[in-house]
């Protein structure tokens, strides 16, 4: 198992230094356990051109078989928020089907992620957090693949 | 002819058709509702029926079971399972068991004292059994009717389904079985959908024309590369369904085997494919899977046969094998408590699979779940188990589940939950286990509020987590006991099983204090009325007598040979009073009689 995904990681990571789509940036990929990645939202008021939001990957000696766990990442230096949105709770944990064990098909990969979740909050019209994001930051000790969301709004 | 009846242990018989299809609303015959009983642990229904008004003491056997049948709601089948209890299989089963006596051989022992009582109930159930279709169930209110399964039991039910609808549909039985798989053995609907449009459903399940005339195989396609492993190396060797998406046959040997293996899935794995619907169908499957995968896949084929229907569920004891089939749905769960015991002899609730949580419905046994969660650091003290002697303050251990506490440096007698003298706890005004709500003029702030809130929790916290603490107490205390059975056989010269009246005590007392535990949780959510006030006053019984008995397990080994009798008739009250609270909670849950603070969901 353990080398199907250093090799998948691995021809991902060359293609990913070759070209990716506007707005989204390779940060680091030291190992072929953790990846992170920039991305910055055009043309919505909600999000700041200028502001830029780090992605954090985690992957499993099983990817791409089994999904990556991504969440957002804050630091002040440089200056990352959580981008709000009503599917990204305070924590960084986003409630995007693709991320977890039903929804995630192995042929989705770093890039693919990076686009749907880039294209989620360009397409997003609501300044807020998810319902109950206090108690679900407060109480949640779930890895983020494990948690049952329910995709209450799945056009969102 | 009797003997042969009741002696032996009751098999469990599958209905001729599990099914809608073959139900037949008849009456129920008598020995097919049976529970299963278990005299040996002293079991509830062992017990005589509770008296439906504790002061109404002079009613005869029968009596009180009209009673309390009179008191049930004209609506029997909600309470039976729809799911061919009443069949004529079982039917001819009753029938012929007056002869037949061997084919009763397994699972449920009547005890001796019972089957007096139960025969002749038989008798009358027998000779009234044309014209009386309308006699009820001797079960109490807080019973369901449930049956246990081996995965002998289960294999040989779906066994029998998929013959039934294979002679329907005239399909080979191996396809019967992967149908019914894909329609999640929902038969009715299967055979509707079938007759509707045979060719979708065959396709859909993935045994379609196209299947059988050009069914898909591993093969190297040419300039193929797998988007799962990004491998494009010549001849490399891939599978697709019909629906197209390609991979190569490792990297889908993987998903299957995360599938299986970490996931738990077999019926209904898709496509690897983004956003692919397909089911990978048995046949691709029997093409893929590894060998040291399908002992597991078939398992879990065999599991979902459970897990799709909503009147069977797995036994959640770690590693039991049985499963229980009871026909309580999940909309009557706010009137109803249903509790089954394996064959393992675990007891669990039938809608949440929690450990038996009597009284309490299961949306507020979630509720108090959460609320002690939510609130477990505030709550943490008082689970502690040592606290200062009200008197001396000395430090005083709890190490027995009795919660008469006497300081052995100043011989205080205090109660553990309270903290107030034990003599002010005799029979005139125990009220150790009610909340005395302050006025209203005394919680006029805020914080006076909130205060007096954390406090009523905490009372009601504090005695749940004490009888959940003194279970395991006394628990303790019995297994130490235990040893001394040995040594009390000794000395006093009585047999094994003269002896075994402590273990039959052990085990009323860690089934009171599990209903207790319910009962603080149950009376938290409940409003302040008159039917709360004889809920408490029957916890208020139940409670001293657990007490009672509980501290006789504190007497030293030489003096409990003499006190057999006595803890006899201690155990067999708990029991009781156990019995008469529990029926009565449920009966008014059923009636809608509780108000209850909360909104029951
Ligand atoms: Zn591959
Ligand atoms: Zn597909
Ligand atoms: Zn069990
Ligand atoms: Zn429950
Ligand atoms: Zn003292
Ligand atoms: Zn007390």
């Amino acid at each position: 198992m353990a080398g199907m995904s250093s090799k998948r990681l691995q021809k991902e990571l060359v293609k990913i230094q070759g070209t990716l789509p506007p707005g989204i940036a390779l940060v680091s990929a030291e190992n072929l356990r953790e990846w992170q990645m920039d991305l910055s939202i055009p043309d919505n008021p909600i999000y700041p051109p200028t502001e830029k939001y780090r992605l954090r990957f985690l992957f499993s000696p099983s990817y791409p078989i089994e999904a990556p766990e991504v969440v957002f990442l804050a630091s002040s230096n440089p200056e990352r928020k959580i981008p709000i949105h009503p599917h990204i709770y305070t924590n960084g944990i986003i409630c995007l089907d693709l991320l977890d064990t039903q929804g995630w098909s192995p042929v989705h990969n770093v890039e693919s992620i990076s686009i749907s979740i880039q294209s989620m909050l360009a397409g997003n019209t609501k300044a807020e957090r998810p319902p109950g994001d206090a108690e679900f930051v407060r109480s949640n000790r779930q890895r983020p693949r494990d948690i049952n969301f329910l995709y209450h709004d799945p056009s969102v | 002819m009797r003997q042969s009846l009741f002696a032996g242990r009751w098999r469990i018989r599958l209905p001729s058709s599990l099914d809608g299809a073959a139900l037949r609303v008849t009456k129920t015959p008598p020995v097919t509702r049976k529970r299963k009983l278990d005299t040996a642990s002293l079991s509830a229904t062992s017990q005589p029926p509770p008296e439906p008004k504790r002061k109404a003491s002079k009613t005869t056997h029968k009596d009180s079971i009209a009673q309390v049948e009179a008191a049930l709601p004209a609506t029997p089948q909600t309470l039976t399972s729809d799911k061919g209890m009443d069949s004529d299989d079982d039917f001819a089963s009753v029938a012929s068991s007056m002869e037949l006596g061997e084919e009763l051989s397994s699972s449920v022992d009547f005890g001796a004292e019972d089957s007096d009582v139960e025969l002749e109930d038989y008798q009358d159930d027998d000779s009234a059994f044309e014209t009386h279709a309308k006699q009820k169930p001797k079960r109490k209110a807080f019973e369901v009717e449930y049956k246990v399964y081996s995965p002998q039991d289960i294999q040989d039910q779906q066994d029998k389904q998929v013959a039934e609808v294979a002679a329907l549909l005239e399909q080979p039985t191996e396809q019967t079985a992967i149908l019914l798989r894909f329609g999640r053995w929902n038969k009715e609907r299967l055979i509707e959908q079938y007759m509707d449009n045979q060719e979708e459903v065959l396709d859909k399940a993935g045994l379609g024309q196209n299947m059988s005339s050009n069914p898909p195989r591993i093969e190297a396609i040419d300039g193929f590369m797998c988007d799962i492993c990004c491998e494009d190396t010549p001849g490399l060797q891939s599978y697709a369904m019909n629906c197209g998406h390609r991979f190569c046959v490792d990297c889908y040997r993987q998903y299957l085997a995360q599938k299986v293996r970490e996931e738990g899935e077999a019926a209904r794995i898709k496509c690897p494919g983004d956003g692919c619907n397909k089911i990978i169908d048995v046949k691709s499957l029997d093409l893929l899977v590894t060998s040291d995968l399908t002992d597991r896949y078939h398992e879990l084929l065999m599991r979902t046969y459970v897990d799709d229907k909503e009147s069977l569920k797995w036994c959640p004891a770690p590693n039991c094998v049985y499963a229980v089939e009871c026909g309580v749905k999940k909309r009557e769960l706010a009137k109803i408590v249903p509790t089954v015991q394996c064959e393992c002899k675990h007891s669990f609730c039938f809608g949440c699979t929690q450990a038996d949580h009597q009284p309490c419905p299961c949306s507020l046994v979630k509720r108090w779940m959460k609320k002690c969660e939510d609130d477990s650091e505030t709550a943490n003290w008082i689970s502690a188990n040592t606290k200062e002697c009200p008197k001396c303050h000395s430090t005083i251990e709890k190490n027995g589940g009795c919660n008469h506490m006497t300081c052995r440096k100043c011989r205080n007698e205090f109660c553990w939950m309270c903290m107030g003298m034990w003599s002010e706890h005799g029979t005139s005004w125990y009220n150790c286990n009610r909340f005395e709500e302050k006025s209203g003029s005394e919680a006029r702030t805020e914080q006076a509020k909130s205060r007096q809130s954390l406090e009523r929790y905490l009372h009601y916290y504090n005695r749940f987590a004490n009888h959940e603490q003194s279970a395991k107490l006394d628990k303790d205390i019995f297994h130490k006991t235990e040893k001394k059975m040995t040594l009390l056989q000794s000395s006093s010269g009585m047999s094994w099983i003269e002896v075994q009246f402590l273990e039959a005590a052990s085990q009323a007392l860690q089934q009171c204090r599990q209903t207790l535990k319910w009962t603080y949780a149950f009376a938290y959510y409940l409003a302040r009325n008159s039917q709360t006030e004889m809920f408490e006053d029957n916890q208020k019984d139940l409670e001293m007598a657990v007490e009672n008995l509980s501290e006789m397990f504190e007497k030293s080994t030489d003096q409990l040979a003499g006190l057999k009798v006595d803890m006899l008739d201690k155990t067999s009250y708990c029991m009781r009073r156990r019995v008469i609270l529990l029926d009565d909670t449920a009966k008014k849950l059923k009636e809608d009689v509780w108000e209850f603070n909360v909104e029951l969901a």
